[in-house]
């Protein structure tokens, strides 16, 4: 789309675009004229990071594809995104005969529980750090940022043993509490920031009304929230949706409990020659997180660039 | 972390207060039990999941130990006397840095390129684009392996039907080892540049519009500008940008073993994906010595944070001396 509309930078489309600026110069201006240069240079621009961005999706377009062909066509069909003829078929055999309804069930349910655990553990956690002053405060909050760089591999052998121990191996709950129980500092100095910043007043105002602990929490602070936990739920969201180590270990012994990333490693393992299935399972586990991001683009967005502002 | 000195101290042990709102909250903020039931689940499970991991980690390193509920023996030291003369364990490390070295840069000013070209708020479609980059950062990684196995694949993957076109090839990318590295590198760098140019974006959004304005009427053009005032003003953004991108690029593990599996050859056996094989993948698991692996990899990330924060600190307190 970005090609059609590139090719021909009418100047109509441009008046339309710019509703101030409707109000055409004189062509012998010169201004006007530099000014037309530099849209043509900008839709130049366009042009160019279009392609580039057409390629950057492509990948992921001609497995889309692929998932409608047959495995025949995929082999033979090229760079060609169109199927020779269409196979909806794929999908019923990655859903039903490779159990990916199961798979994407655990997903929803994993991630779900992993982002009520965290947004409910962090923001209690990140609320008294930031407002109270208590015995430990420094130790926790010593503690929460020098695990923060750990990575996964020195944990994974302890989690694996404790969760054995408790006999949550193999269980979806046992995986919640490993991927939202641990880690996750960062949620927690998100609130820490927040609602530190908040106005004591706000607070007071609430106490005068008889507001308890409790209240004052649930009815002020948590509402008050809202932008950081938005951001806490899409990062969370996209950490737990994607998780893959834990999910891994977790699920060694217990086929039916796999989410879709380990269920596709199954599905390849005993499938590798089912390319038109493959497609297709993948499919099933890209479209709707894809849809997610389309639709909430601007929380995604935010919550990452969040980052970088604090 | 600014924010622990922000803290609201009680108000009652400085002086008279001043209003009943604050007697109350005043009354309230002594230590109460409830600050200890909302520090509860976070204290319990971060210490079940995080802290008694990393500690016990440590334990497990100086044990012989083939798999769980089997037994455990001591050896002391034995396990990284093994892993100074492994290698494989070298070898890990070697990829993970040369992923590291080889990505970032590339990500950060590929990254920053792209932005500068996004940010012109009359770019016609700069919305749609941004979201055509951004669009692999939200597909799970570990499918987006398998997917780039299709992609990637010699016989009929696209990347090679193009080659072909060309006249080159085929590429067996992930089949060779002298391949497989750049191949899961080169998606890695796919997979993530849209993370790195939302950074630059959002770091592009401190840049006054006045600022940029006014250097225009004064008659410097677009290359004068980005040199002269977009720049400059980003500097201190780029080191934070770069922390954060190397932080990203440790978790290298769901590519690589959904792509490799660490293979052919070991050519793409990341530290991580080690560790994995050690514990879990190989016919007799040997967990004490993941371990070992594990605590190795663990001090060298934290040590190497610890730099890259220093760093950092330098950066911004050089910027504000200016």
């Amino acid at each position: 789309m970005t090609t059609t509309q590139a090719q021909e930078p009418s100047r109509d489309l441009h008046a339309r675009r710019e509703p101030g600026r409707t109000r055409r110069r004189p062509v012998s201006d010169p201004r006007a004229r530099g000014r037309g240069r530099r849209r043509i240079g900008r839709w130049a621009q366009t042009l160019v990071v279009g392609a580039l961005g057409l390629l950057w999706i492509y990948p992921l377009l001609w497995v889309l594809a692929a998932s409608f062909k047959d495995s025949l066509d995929i082999f033979s069909g090229g760079l060609g995104l169109l199927p020779d003829s269409w196979h909806p078929e794929n999908y019923l055999r990655a859903w039903r005969d490779a159990n990916f309804s199961g798979y994407m069930m655990n997903t929803v349910l994993i991630t779900a529980g992993s982002i009520v655990l965290v947004v409910v553990r962090c923001a209690m956690a990140g609320y008294v750090i930031a407002r109270f002053r208590f015995l430990g405060r420094r130790v926790v909050l010593a503690v929460l940022v020098a695990t923060m760089f750990i990575p996964t591999g020195l944990f994974v052998v302890p989690v694996v043993e404790l969760s054995d121990l408790l006999g949550l191996l193999n269980t979806r709950t046992g995986l919640v509490l490993a991927i939202a129980g641990g880690g996750n500092v960062a949620a927690v100095l998100l609130y820490v920031g927040f609602f530190s910043r908040v106005p004591k007043e706000l607070e007071e105002a609430a106490v005068m009304d008889g507001a308890g602990f409790l209240r004052v929490f649930f009815r002020v602070m948590l509402p008050l929230s809202g932008p950081v936990t938005a951001t806490v739920v899409v990062l969370t969201f996209l950490s737990s949706w994607n998780n893959f180590f834990l999910p891994l270990v977790f699920t060694f012994s217990t086929p039916q409990n796999r989410t879709l990333a380990v269920g596709m490693m199954a599905f390849q393992g005993t499938n590798s020659t089912d390319w038109a299935g493959l497609a297709a399972a993948a499919s099933i586990s890209l479209v709707p997180i894809v849809l997610l991001f389309l639709l909430l683009q601007r929380y995604f967005v935010e919550g990452i660039a969040g980052a970088v502002k604090n | 972390m600014t924010s622990m000195s922000r803290t609201t101290e009680p108000r009652a042990a400085r002086g008279a207060p001043r209003s009943a709102g604050e007697v109350a909250v005043a009354k309230r903020r002594r230590p109460s039990l409830w600050i200890y039931v909302f520090l509860a689940p976070t204290v319990v499970l971060f210490g079940m999941y995080t802290v008694w991991p990393s500690i016990s980690s440590l334990v497990y390193s100086t044990l012989e130990w083939r798999g769980l509920g089997l037994e455990r023996s001591f050896t002391g030291l034995e396990n990284y006397r093994r892993l100074l003369a492994d290698p494989l364990f070298w070898k890990s490390l070697w990829i993970t840095l040369l992923i590291i070295v080889v990505t970032v840069p590339l990500r950060v000013t590929a990254g920053l390129l792209l932005a500068l070209v996004l940010n012109n708020p009359r770019l016609p479609l700069a919305g749609l684009l941004r979201t055509a980059f951004f669009v692999p950062v939200v597909a799970t990684t570990a499918i987006v392996g398998f997917v780039m196995g299709f992609v990637l694949d010699p016989s009929a993957g696209p990347i090679n039907e193009a080659l072909s076109i060309l006249g080159v090839g085929p590429v067996d990318f992930l089949g060779s080892s002298r391949t497989s590295l750049w191949a899961v590198m080169g998606v890695h760098v796919w997979k993530w540049l849209g993370v790195t140019l939302i950074y630059w974006l959002a770091a592009l959004q401190t840049v006054p519009r006045e600022l940029l304005e006014a250097a225009e009427t004064d008659g410097a053009g677009p290359a004068a500008r980005l040199r002269h005032v977009t720049l400059p003003l980003l500097r201190p953004f780029a080191v934070i940008i770069v922390v954060l991108t190397v932080i990203e690029t440790m978790q290298i593990f769901d590519l690589v073993v959904t792509m490799t599996g660490g293979g052919p050859f070991f050519s793409t056996l990341a530290t991580e994906v080690y560790i994995y094989d050690t514990a879990f993948g190989a016919a007799r698991p040997d967990l004490g010595y993941a371990s070992a692996i594990g605590v190795a990899f663990g001090v060298l990330t934290v040590l190497l944070m610890v730099v890259l924060t220093l760093v950092m600190r330098l950066a911004r307190r050089r910027q504000e001396e200016r």
